[in-house]
């Protein structure tokens, strides 16, 4: 070419070429794309072909589905015992609750995912209203529904309890009362007032050093030694103030990172038009800091939702408490009784946890989109 | 000079440190109403933190400043209440990214001048107008350019109807073919009688609308005079040097 150029006709936009589109391309590209890949591809194949057939055969095929009692899971070659599962549904959920006042349990949930489904995706109903619901109302709603004593209800306590609906109760309460929480710690420890700074690192770090079993005893167990005689909390409660005590404090290491990661020119700006400083932190800080922190946030909230299964030590019977409490049911002693349990268990715990992860994509992308940064 | 406006802006021997670096060393200066004042300088000269100190995003350790009437002191409200009276445009904009425009430029008159929404709205649109950007409204600022940014961030400070405006570099983030743009809206606000303190390397800018140019260097204030006198007859040797260099190409 020579050293004068000047184009006069602009040049086509094209389709790229048909080898770079369809299966096999995307197959060479993500399978085969090298001789190491291909490797791992083909080892990756025969070792799903080694380990699925037993797994489908065990809980599918050769399981067991309906039966009266334990003796059809006590025959030789039978897989999972899923009649265990189908006859002790109902103290899986309530735990010991009576059954006449499972309603409330169940008007309980019912409020709750009301209360928080128009939360969780955009629509255009006021949202204040419903933040307001479940923050202040939905607790004493819930308190009185589930454990009564007023509007001519039958008292349950706590002790009767049990199940999935434990589990849930102390989830739900850590996750809501661990994230105000940690917000204002991590507001705390970043404070120019030494007298909070201090506090908050205090409370952050004796929490974060102790493990949350150690918690749960020394709720359940010394706490009652120091309160005066004839005085005593309840012991669900306990460990719900144990666990969201415990969790604001790693909630607050995560809020500190998201705060970190505001730029100071932010700051400078809110300031700069006269913004006070709880104006400055709710407006412009906090809607990005947790933004950029979600991904740790759901990551402590699928964390607090595993671990409640250590009230098991203080002797409350949470989801799988209560499962494995039923393996030594006489009635349905079996081989097969506690494994069946145990991936019941998993696959509820899974359950919950995975939809939380899928969530926490769902608006990471929806947040991202929504700034486009 | 027998200039009979209202004095806005009043540094008295201010001083300031970071840690034991000396970065403001004796400033005087007295910025009447409806003044232009373009500052320049080289980098590191204290410029940025003078006019930091005006707003007191920075604070000052000796000497007073006295901004519309009020005595910046370590007390909160009159630091909010001068706040209110000075908007400040900042090299990276600063805009608010999970805002859209409007809600960027509604903010501040809302929940600082308490302002009902519709008014906000009105008042914000006026002034997106002005710097001639209305069908942006309610686009996100990451989905615009530099200089479409730097005039959002101009329109958010403007509806907060300031009396003094503060810009610490506005153009040297941009590109080279934004910068007119940004500079046109600046001009535009000189003319309609603001009371502007720029910090800007855009000689052309400076002649066009400065009533005093400032040069400092090492934070000191080394020369202040008429644009066309500064340019054309500078007498410090630092004055000389930095514009020699500047005015190379």
């Amino acid at each position: 070419m020579s050293d004068h150029f000047v184009r006069t006709q602009s040049s086509p936009t094209l389709l790229p070429p048909s080898s770079r589109l369809g299966v096999l391309q995307w197959m060479r590209e993500n399978l085969f794309s090298s001789w190491a890949n291909g490797l791992f591809t083909v080892a990756g194949l025969y070792l799903l072909t080694l380990a699925f057939p037993p797994i489908f055969n065990w809980a599918f095929l050769s399981a067991v589905f309906t039966g009266q009692d334990g003796s059809v899971c006590r025959a030789d070659g039978v897989g999972a015992c899923w009649a265990f599962i189908d006859a002790k549904f109902n103290q899986f959920v309530y735990g010991r609750y009576p059954a006449g006042e499972q309603w409330r349990v169940d008007v309980t949930a019912l409020l709750g995912i009301a209360g928080l489904a128009p939360l969780l995706v955009p629509n255009r109903l006021p949202k204040q209203w419903f933040v307001g619901f479940l923050l202040l109302v939905f607790p004493f709603l819930a308190f009185v529904l589930l454990y009564g004593g007023t509007a001519g209800l039958v008292v349950v306590e706590t002790s009767d309890w049990g199940g999935l609906m434990v589990t849930l109760v102390v989830a739900v309460t850590g996750i809501a009362a661990s994230l105000p929480l940690g917000v204002f710690l991590a507001l705390g420890r970043r404070s120019k007032m030494p007298v909070i700074r201090i506090l908050s690192i205090m409370f952050i770090e004796l929490w974060r050093g102790v493990p949350l079993i150690t918690v749960l005893f020394m709720a359940s167990v010394m706490l009652p030694l120091f309160l005066p005689e004839g005085m005593s909390f309840d012991k669900l409660l306990r460990a719900l103030i144990g666990v969201a005590l415990f969790s604001s404090a790693y909630m607050a290491e995560v809020v500190r990172g998201g705060l970190a990661s505001v730029p100071v020119g932010q700051y400078e700006a809110a300031k700069a038009l006269g913004l006070t400083y709880p104006q400055m932190m709710s407006r412009i800080v906090l809607p990005q800091a947790l933004t950029t922190v979600i991904p740790g946030i759901v990551n402590n909230f699928i964390g607090l939702f595993k671990d409640t299964t250590l009230v098991l030590v203080i002797g409350l019977f949470d989801l799988l408490g209560i499962v494995q409490s039923n393996f030594t049911d006489p009635a349905w002693i079996s081989p097969q009784t506690s494994t069946t349990g145990y991936v019941f268990a998993a696959f509820v715990f899974w359950i919950f946890c995975f939809s939380m992860s899928r969530y926490s994509i769902y608006m990471e992308r929806r947040l991202e989109t929504d700034t486009q940064r | 000079m027998n200039d009979t406006r209202k004095v806005v802006i009043e540094l008295d021997h201010v001083h300031k440190w970071f840690d034991d670096f000396h970065v403001l060393k004796d400033i005087c200066l007295s910025v009447r109403e409806g003044e232009r004042i373009v500052v320049v300088g080289p980098s590191g000269s204290g410029k940025s933190t003078l006019v930091r100190c005006i707003n007191h995003l920075e604070a000052h350790n000796q000497g007073r400043i006295v901004v519309n009437g009020i005595e910046l002191t370590e007390d909160l409200k009159r630091i909010d209440e001068v706040r209110r009276e000075v908007g400040m445009v900042f090299q990276q904009f600063n805009l608010f990214p999970h805002m859209t425009v409007l809600e960027n430029c509604t903010l501040a008159p809302m929940w600082v001048r308490k302002m009902p929404q519709k008014e906000a709205e009105d008042l914000a649109r006026s002034y997106l107008e002005r710097v001639r950007i209305p069908e942006q409204a309610d686009k996100f600022p990451g989905q615009m350019s530099g200089g479409q940014q730097q005039r959002v961030a101009i329109a958010r400070a403007l509806c907060m109807n300031p009396k003094i405006m503060l810009f610490d570099e506005p153009t040297s983030a941009l590109d080279p073919e934004m910068i007119k743009e940004v500079l046109d809206v600046m001009v535009d606000l000189a003319d309609g009688g603001m009371t502007m303190i720029c910090i800007s390397h855009e000689m052309g800018f400076a002649r066009r609308v400065a009533d005093r140019v400032i040069f400092m260097d090492e934070g000191e204030i080394i020369e202040i005079k008429k644009p066309d006198e500064f340019f054309e007859n500078p007498e410090n040797e630092r004055t000389k040097l930095f514009l020699s260099q500047i005015l190379e190409d």
